[in-house]
């Protein structure tokens, strides 16, 4: 199905089963432990053996040789793979860095051998005795150091390195008042539950690797291209992903080490990547040192805006595209942003929840506070004179939906922003110095084609399938109530199969585009189950009517499973794109408002309540949307507050690698939030006129926060996470 | 981690023998450190002696008037104890402020007083430390040291040790009490248990090989305000940056510990006459000759701040 102009009134539209505060259909699934996890399929496999990852000692340089004597000889070793005997491997598109290290080493605990052994226990035992002498080499792991000497990336699309509208410099210079700041955000880490983990069995020169991955077309590929294998031959499995907020996108080490793993051992062979390895291992959101410069009249209407972001990569790797938002998010005649890259040799930078936006939302929401207090306008009224209907860069295309200023003024309400002191420092609760903080979230709507396959059989029961993933966010859920809603039967009679390749391909999970598209390729694919069904019942599919498990059509009715009687009914559809995106500006909006406490004496940061108001188009299931947006609102709080990879510059590796060292909120952090979701429909989106949710959730709470401490303390810290040390010189005397 | 072997003993006697027979056996309680480490392989014992069967898991009263605690009572009982909730709240305090509930349940008393540094270097094998390999350097020194002493340390280890436990034990001068292979006994005040790292920072308590902690005594309760004060980045579950423990007098007399500075509970004894003139006479006293690094010298306002706090909150 071609989606190529704006929808109108669809079945979605009746609203029974779709926009319902509906508990996930997977939940007793997970509740009760049987939910196959990538590692825990034991009825596939009963005698696997487990491989062990050596990951790199040194962060750069080659390795001079390798001793695996002691590690075979080591009980129950079965095999072990190093770049020496995996024989030829191709790169993946998707992975910069090689999955398998040797001789050339590219990163800190980059995989250089997999131990295979007939239990877990021994093959870790055996790993540790794995002797790698390296040769290390000089490497680049400042980015504040690589700053200088950063070069512009190519351009992808529309997403350009440099853009400039107007002249910026000259109303930048001329603006009666003016901010030029410079933020840093550090690189983070998803730290998601479920390592990333595989099973692989082969069975002759077919592979099945049960995985946990967002992304089933992608890596699929991906998999077929490293081992030099038709793409036909790889099968991959992952209907349950325990998190992966953008580290799961990709083919990575754990799949990869399994397949050589189990070909060298010549039967089923597990890998979970040791927490230990994750941090250095996997991708991560780089770190940014952001400059931000905005000129405005003394009316508050900004005339210039600019934004440069640097980030570092290794070589072929992509910059974090930090500007994005500031090209979008408000109105100014003269704008400019660049992006510039450095070449680091940390460990693969790459998407992470939001990527560009997060943290490009970190900073520009601190300076939009910065500039409203120096223009002495409240700050949400700062951003509704800012306000934009159109792309800024090209006016003649609209906002397909932008209820911003409604997201900030409705919110503001809600949560009580007039009893906030405009004067920081001002508000005492006993030992707390107490403040408010707002930003504005911005992440753009993507849209990708989605396929999906779906099938009727007698007893009126339809079955979905499609490759789309369930990352923990409800996708199993809104595509049955999606399936439901076009046929006119109860969620209970549909059953959702996911997370397989060989179903239609999907959007898969990413990007928040998830949910609006792989809900819209089930539709399509409904759409035409619905005409297969009515020429079969002997109706006209145009005023057929799908209610309560009947078709009906004038006077006439039939039961839908009727339609398979003589057997099963299967429809497969894709939904594609048509120019909608590009006449049309396509986002999400939202308000974040924050209260929070300051300890006078330890400046210690304690959250008090939180409020995200949304405005991302049709809400399929405000149950899995809420939750998606509070643990984005977490996330962010662990952005504002203490989430950093802490890079050894000399070695060049990210120190704190484990979830001791590596801190994420725990429910004390988190003691209130809300939610509030605007009611919207984007007819410019989809047929399902959804949009995003899920990382429009984190964009801006992290800037709420910082804006929030400066209201509670008078103290503006640029640099995240916002710990405690940083206030400490500056707080009152207690 | 390396193959082991294993025995359950019934009395301390053996244990300790057991231990002097094998001079690279571990004891064992509740293991939620010495496991993390041995799989990691930081720790490597060949041989492994289960004590939780000795039954020192009682809390009794001591002759002195004070409470003897068994050496396997476990974090939850002894800070749940109506009599340690009474007259020893900076102890309960304390340890309420550590871990979470589940890792609690499972450790000992023993166990915490001993259980290793945080020092991410430690725990990354890849990488040089005195502590973990003697002689091999301290990748710390020069590196991301935030968490690390500030007092205390020398050019060979700059860690910290990480019980919240310890702080309220030092502060209440608690004793410990131990049997040595040979069977002989002998009562270590908790001052003398840890050391400092000097050149030798593997060797970080004064026990000797196969020593076994039996109990740890508290001596009659001293009375006054008890105080433990937490400092972290996030509200739970996280190590202390620093803490505070103080136990207050009503004249604004008494004694602090602070934790998170040095390789053990930091209490200066001298630093406590200065109380009753404020926090940041203790502090100046408490923390003369600091050498902090760069990354942590915050810490020594923050022990300034933190006190003052609790010495105001102490006066109610
Ligand atoms: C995720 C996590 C978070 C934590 N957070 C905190 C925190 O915030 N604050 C805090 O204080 N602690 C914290 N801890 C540490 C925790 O308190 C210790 O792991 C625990 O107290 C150790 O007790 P255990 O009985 O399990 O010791 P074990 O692991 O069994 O043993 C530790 C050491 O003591 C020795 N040992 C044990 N018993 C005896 C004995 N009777 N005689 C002689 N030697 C003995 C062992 O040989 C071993 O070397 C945390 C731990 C984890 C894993
Ligand atoms: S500070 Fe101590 S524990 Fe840490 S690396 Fe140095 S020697 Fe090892």
């Amino acid at each position: 199905m071609k989606f190529d102009t704006p929808a109108t009134t669809n079945p979605i539209d009746q609203l029974k089963v779709i926009g319902h505060a509906t508990s996930r259909i997977d939940g007793p699934l997970k509740t009760t432990g049987r939910a196959t996890y990538a590692y825990e399929w034991h009825d596939r496999a009963t005698n696997p053996a487990y491989g062990y990852i050596v990951g790199s000692a040194i962060a750069k340089g080659r390795i001079a040789s390798m001793d695996l004597s002691r590690a075979k000889a080591a009980p129950g070793v079965i095999a072990i793979v190093t770049s020496e005997n995996a024989g030829k491997l191709g790169k993946g598109n998707y992975n910069t860095a090689k999955l398998l290290g040797g001789p050339e080493i590219d990163h800190y605990h980059q995989a250089v051998a997999v131990v295979v052994a007939e239990t877990f226990e021994q093959a870790r035992s055996a790993a540790q005795l794995v002797k790698v002498d390296y040769t290390a080499t000089k490497g680049s792991f400042d980015l504040w150091a690589g700053r200088d000497g950063a070069a512009k990336p190519p351009g992808r699309g529309d997403n350009q390195p440099d853009t400039t509208v107007g002249d910026f410099s000259g109303a930048f210079a001329s603006a009666p008042v003016q901010l030029d700041a410079t933020y840093t955000t550090p690189d983070q880490a998803h730290a998601m539950m479920e390592p990333h983990a595989s099973m692989a069995a082969w069975e002759g020169d077919k592979l099945t690797l049960w995985t946990s991955n967002q992304m089933i077309a992608w890596t699929t590929g991906d998999v077929a291209k490293t081992l030099g294998l038709p793409k036909e031959n790889v099968r991959l499995i992952s209907p349950f992903i325990g998190g992966g907020f953008g580290g799961k996108l990709f083919l990575r080490a754990d799949a990869v080490l399994a397949a050589l793993g189990a070909r060298a051992a010549n039967r089923p062979v597990k890998v979970a990547m040791q927490r230990p390895l994750m941090f250095n291992n996997t991708t991560h959101r780089p770190a940014t040192i952001q400059r931000i410069r905005i000129g405005a009249n003394r009316d508050g209407k900004i005339t210039a805006i600019g934004h440069e972001s640097w980030s570092g990569n290794l070589p072929e790797g992509r910059p974090e595209t930090a500007v994005n938002q500031t090209r979008l998010l408000y109105a100014g005649e003269n704008r400019m942003t660049a992006m510039r890259l450095a070449m680091l040799d940390l460990p693969e930078g790459n998407a992470m929840r939001a990527p560009g936006e997060a943290p490009g939302m970190m900073a520009l929401e601190i300076a939009m506070d910065e500039m409203a207090e120096r223009l002495g306008i409240d700050p949400v009224e700062f951003r509704a004179r800012n306000d934009t209907q159109v792309d800024p860069e090209h006016p003649n295309r609209p906002f397909s939906q932008r209820q911003l200023v409604e997201c900030m003024r409705i919110g503001a309400e809600r949560f009580g922003w007039s009893k906030r002191h405009a004067e920081p420092g001002k508000q005492r609760d006993g030992r707390w110095l107490v403040g408010m903080g707002v930003a504005a979230a911005f992440r753009n709507n993507l849209l990708m084609k989605s396929g999906a396959r779906v099938r009727l059989d007698g007893q009126g029961r339809v079955t979905v399938e499609t490759d789309m993933t369930d990352i923990g966010t409800g996708s199993y859920t809104i595509i049955a109530q999606t399936a439901a809603e076009m046929m006119g039967v109860p969620l209970e009679k549909v059953v959702v199969r996911l997370g397989d390749s060989s179903f239609p391909v999907s959007a898969g999970s990413g990007g928040q585009f998830g949910a609006n598209n792989s809900t819209s390729g089930v539709y399509a694919a409904c759409v035409k189950l619905r005409e297969a069904v009515a020429q079969k019942l002997g109706f006209n599919s145009a005023d057929a009517a799908f209610v309560d498990g009947q078709v009906s059509s004038g006077n006439r009715s039939a039961p839908l499973g009727q339609a398979a009687s003589d057997g099963e009914l299967t429809a497969e559809d894709s939904i594609e794109y048509g120019d909608l995106a590009k006449t049309h500006q396509q986002s999400t909006f939202g308000a974040h408002f924050v209260e929070l406490g300051v300890d006078v004496a330890t400046a210690e940061i304690r959250i008090r309540r939180m409020l995200a108001v949304c405005a991302a188009g049709r809400i399929l299931n405000p149950k899995t949307a809420r939750s998606q947006v509070i643990g984005a609102m977490t996330m962010g709080v662990g952005a504002a507050l203490m989430e950093e990879l802490a890079v050894d510059k000399r070695s060049g590796f990210f120190v704190n690698h484990d979830l001791a060292g590596y801190e994420v909120p725990v429910h004390a952090d988190i003691p209130h939030q809300d939610t509030i979701f605007l009611d919207e429909t984007d007819p410019m989106s989809s047929p399902m006129k959804a949009k995003g949710i899920a990382e429009l959730g984190i964009c801006g709470v992290a800037a709420a926060l910082a804006n929030a401490i400066y209201n509670a303390t008078g103290i503006r810290v640029r640099d995240y996470p916002i710990t405690l040390d940083k206030l400490l010189d500056h707080m009152p005397d207690a | 981690m390396k193959s082991f072997t294993y025995e359950k003993v019934n009395s301390a006697e053996a244990a300790a023998s057991a231990a002097a027979s094998n001079s690279n056996a571990k004891f064992i309680a509740g293991g939620t450190n010495l496991l993390d480490l041995m799989k990691l392989e930081i720790e490597t014992p060949s041989h492994l002696i289960d004590v939780n069967g000795l039954g020192f898991d009682k809390i009794e009263p001591a002759p002195d008037g004070g409470l003897r605690i068994g050496a396997l009572v476990r974090n939850t009982t002894l800070a749940a104890d109506a009599r340690i909730r009474r007259d020893y709240g900076l102890l309960s305090r304390a340890l309420l402020a550590g871990a979470s509930g589940q890792l609690r349940n499972k450790a000992t008393t023993a166990g915490n007083l001993l259980q290793r540094t945080r020092c991410p270097y430690f725990y990354d094998t890849n990488q040089p430390c005195n502590k973990r390999s003697p002689g091999s350097g301290c990748a710390a020194i020069g590196g991301v040291t935030r968490q690390h002493a500030v007092i205390g340390a020398s050019d060979a280890c700059i860690a910290t040790h990480p019980s919240d436990m310890a702080i309220a034990m030092r502060a209440l001068d608690a004793t410990v009490q131990t049997v040595r292979p040979d069977g002989s006994t002998r009562d270590i005040p908790i001052a003398d248990l840890h050391r400092l790292p000097g050149d030798t920072p593997h060797i970080e308590t004064t026990l000797t090989s196969g020593e076994l902690i039996t109990s740890v005594t508290l001596p009659k309760p001293v009375g006054g305000t008890h105080i433990y004060r937490k400092v972290r980045d996030r509200a739970s579950y996280a190590f202390a940056l620093v803490s505070v423990g103080a136990i207050v007098q009503r004249d604004g007399t008494g004694r602090v510990a602070v934790g998170g500075v040095a390789h053990k509970p930091w209490r200066v004894e001298a630093a406590e006459a200065e109380m009753p003139r404020g926090a940041k006479a203790v502090a100046a006293r408490l923390l003369e000759g600091a050498r902090p690094t760069k990354e942590n010298a915050f810490k020594l306002s923050l022990v300034e701040r933190t006190l003052g706090a609790v010495l105001t909150e102490a006066k109610g």
